[in-house]
């Protein structure tokens, strides 16, 4: 099993490396074939140890090698596939397989072909690393490798000034996160005495109550970054400037949940903790509101995905807070495929639209685009969670956590907020497939996208339809390690209303989006109509100003201090200083190179003089030796 | 009055001061020739002088070994000067710096 393990966690590795050394070569098809194909033998290899794990396999655990060891400190390069870890590695290498393949036909036209592969297979081997690592040193490794792959790729097509500024954007954010995380993990060694997990978590049962909120707050604050909750969240709209395969693999189903992953692999951590779970919780359900409004009104259809996702991993953080960690490991899963699905179906309208994001400017692509309209129409029902689709089984569980649990203000906003996703994932389906053909006013002659790339996501189709049924296999594996909760609602006849009318709320406000933009009378907003100028509309169209309000009293006060700081400080502190050293002895040299004027009665004039010196240093010291033991009486009478 | 130690030595280093203005002041390498024999001369005059005042013939010794180098010296030197003088026409030290630093 040992073998799978590495073959799992290294041919990305391989497949990134391979890529890389066509970096600077033209486009070659080998480029994108072998990283896809190593990929696929992750996955396969994944596979083989899920199975094996489910036939009851007891979990994998190899150290590779040492990678520190000084006194008491020591952390291997160890790694560990047990049931969370080997759910996380179907989810990476399955979405990225997929991935993968389809953008061979993606970036077909790209002078960064070779480049992109190369980074998106060194992202999906950090995203292995973080999953499989069996301490905190090796996800943080993982952590930071799967930031800097996703600045890489967020600023692929670093030439767009919007594109690296995004890049940058996540990058910064992530690193505020990141040192939150770091704090953290500090915190577990200092008072643990060691990052593997099973050590740590077992040390936490002793430690003061305290400390351990703290731990928990410091590595939720890593988590917030990455997973992108209020208010680190800016940066995972802004992230859609990359290209879409990469959102579909880092900002919907693997980065993303690296957060969720974080807190359930911690739950012994949190469930000694429960005040700071209800925190998580009750932040994830404001964002998944919060998230979900702004989805409702935006007029770009990757930002329309990109807040839908934050939506999604608010949900997912409502059931780890409320200690239903397997839950939150369930949605994550189904979220993935169906959300990874919705965001390549983008891409191919994007294709056909030649990289229009308007839906307004799309609508009736379903009579020239019937595969991805077939996909893009099934992951919209997953996604709102109607029967019997893998959204239904994972979100109407959370919903029923909610309730289990006594949190009915969490309940309530979660039940609204599905119906608030339900509308406004077919307010983006029926504006793109439906209604007049409006892309023809703008010149544009949409066609469907590759075969192969269809092919491609089929995978991720099959599975956001069918994965709710492994939901009881899914939880008999995963409870070996994960609290074992089963989360039922007491009366069969409060079951029933509570799932009915879900879906009851969830197909009306489908339909409500139908009624409302699927008809012949859209027109392309400009500006004018009555909803535009309404002061809610302005509100959420803007983001609830959040981005405004971080330029205007973050960045800029910032960068005012920093020209502050580089003005007054440095250039007149620490330059003057350095600049003035250098000009002692740039004058010195200037100064005294008049002696050696080559005149050579002046050169025995300095010799004279030089012998002059040290003859009389020597009388000094000679003096000063002679005379040692009253020198020292006089200084020790003067206090030295 | 009896000459003494003292006296020798008084002597030998009004010598060495004469001797040394004599290295800085003159222009003309003849003449600072000369003021590297007084200088010599008036080390010769102190190593003699205490040699004898010790009764110790290693002193006097390192005289003659002197007086040999400073011979020999002199003869290169001389020899390059004439060189030098049959070249420029004169040998005074400030038309000496070719080698500018």
């Amino acid at each position: 099993m040992e073998l799978y393990l590495y073959l799992a966690l290294f041919s990305p590795l391989a497949g990134s490396l391979f890529a890389g050394l066509f970096g600077a070569s033209p486009r070659t098809k080998i480029a994108g074939l072998v990283p896809s194909l190593l990929l696929f033998v992750s996955f396969v290899s994944s596979t083989i140890l899920l199975v094996y794990i489910l036939s009851g396999g007891a979990k994998v655990h190899v150290e590779m090698m040492t990678w520190m060891a000084t006194g008491d400190l020591y952390i291997p390069f160890g790694f560990v596939v047990d049931q969370v870890s080997v759910t996380m590695m179907m989810v990476v290498s399955l979405v990225s397989t997929v991935v993968h393949f389809y953008s061979i036909g993606y970036m077909d036209h790209d002078k960064g072909f070779n480049r992109f592969f190369s980074y998106l297979s060194a992202f999906v081997f950090s995203m292995m690393i973080l999953v499989m690592s069996d301490n905190f040193a090796g996800l943080f490794i993982g952590w930071e490798g799967v930031g800097l792959c996703s600045w890489l790729l967020i600023g692929f097509w670093y030439h767009k000034e919007s594109a690296t500024w995004a890049a940058n954007e996540a990058f910064i954010m992530n690193r505020i996160a990141d040192l939150g995380m770091l704090i953290g993990i500090f915190l577990i060694y200092w008072n643990t005495g060691s990052l593997q997990y099973d050590q740590a978590f077992a040390a936490m049962n002793g430690l003061d109550k305290e400390v351990l909120t703290w731990m928990g707050i410091f590595l939720f604050i890593g988590a917030m970054g990455k997973s992108a909750q209020f208010p680190l969240h800016t940066w995972l709209a802004d992230a859609m400037e990359g290209p879409t395969p990469v959102s579909a693999l880092i900002h919907a189903a693997t980065m993303v949940t690296a957060g969720v992953y974080l807190v359930v692999r911690a739950n012994p951590l949190y469930d000694l903790i429960p005040h700071v779970g209800l925190f998580i919780a009750s932040l994830g359900a404001f964002v998944a509101l919060f998230a979900a409004s702004m989805a409702l009104v935006n007029r770009d259809m990757k930002r329309i995905i990109a807040y839908s996702t934050l939506s999604q991993l608010g949900y997912m953080f409502v059931a780890a807070g409320l200690g239903a960690y397997w839950v939150a490991l369930f949605h994550l899963m189904a979220h993935a495929f169906f959300k990874a699905l919705l965001f390549l179906g983008a891409g191919n309208v994007m294709h056909a639209m030649h990289d229009e994001l308007d839906p307004f400017k799309m609508g009736g692509l379903r009579k020239v685009m019937k595969g991805t309209f077939v996909m893009m129409t099934l992951a919209s029902v997953a996604l709102a969670g109607i029967y019997p689709f893998a959204g239904f089984f994972s979100k109407d569980l959370i919903l029923e956590v909610g309730f289990v649990e006594h949190h009915y203000i969490i309940y309530t906003v979660l039940l609204f907020t599905a119906g608030l996703t339900a509308f406004y994932s077919f307010r983006l389906v029926a504006l793109i497939f439906h209604g007049e053909e409006r892309y023809k006013l703008f010149g544009i002659h949409p066609h469907e996208a590759y075969k192969f790339m269809l092919v491609a996501m089929s995978p991720l189709l099959l599975l956001a339809i069918i994965a709710g049924s492994f939901k009881m296999t899914y939880f008999e594996m995963v409870t070996a390690v994960l609290p074992a909760t089963e989360y039922h609602v007491h009366s069969a006849i409060t079951y029933w209303i509570m799932t009915i009318g879900t879906q009851l709320f969830v197909i009306l406000a489908i339909a409500f989006a139908y009624k409302k933009y699927a008809n012949n009378k859209v027109k392309v907003p400009d500006g004018t109509s009555k909803m535009e100028n309404r002061l809610c509309y302005k509100v959420l169209s803007n983001q609830y100003y959040i981005p405004y309000i971080y330029e205007e009293y973050l960045a800029k006060p910032y960068k005012e201090l920093s020209t502050l700081f580089w003005k007054q400080i440095d250039m007149k502190v620490v330059d003057a200083t350095v600049d003035g050293i250098a000009g002692i002895i740039y004058s010195s040299g200037e100064k005294t190179r008049v002696m050696q004027s080559g005149n050579l009665s002046t050169m025995l004039k300095w010799m004279v003089a030089g012998t002059i010196g040290l003859l009389s240093l020597a009388v000094v010291f000679g003096l000063a030796a002679r005379y040692s033991g009253e020198i020292k009486t006089i200084l020790s009478g003067l206090g030295v | 009055m009896e000459i003494g130690l003292n006296h020798y030595l008084v002597l030998s280093t009004l010598l060495f001061a004469i001797g040394l203005i004599g290295v800085m002041r003159r222009k003309n390498l003849l003449l600072l020739f000369f003021a590297t024999e007084i200088l010599l001369n008036s080390v010769n005059i102190a190593f003699a002088a205490i040699s004898h005042y010790y009764g110790d013939l290693t002193g006097q010794l390192f005289v003659f070994f002197v007086i040999a180098i400073a011979a020999s010296e002199v003869a290169v030197g001389l020899g390059l000067l004439i060189v030098w003088h049959k070249r420029h026409g004169n040998i005074d030290l400030d038309n000496m710096s070719t080698m500018r630093g």
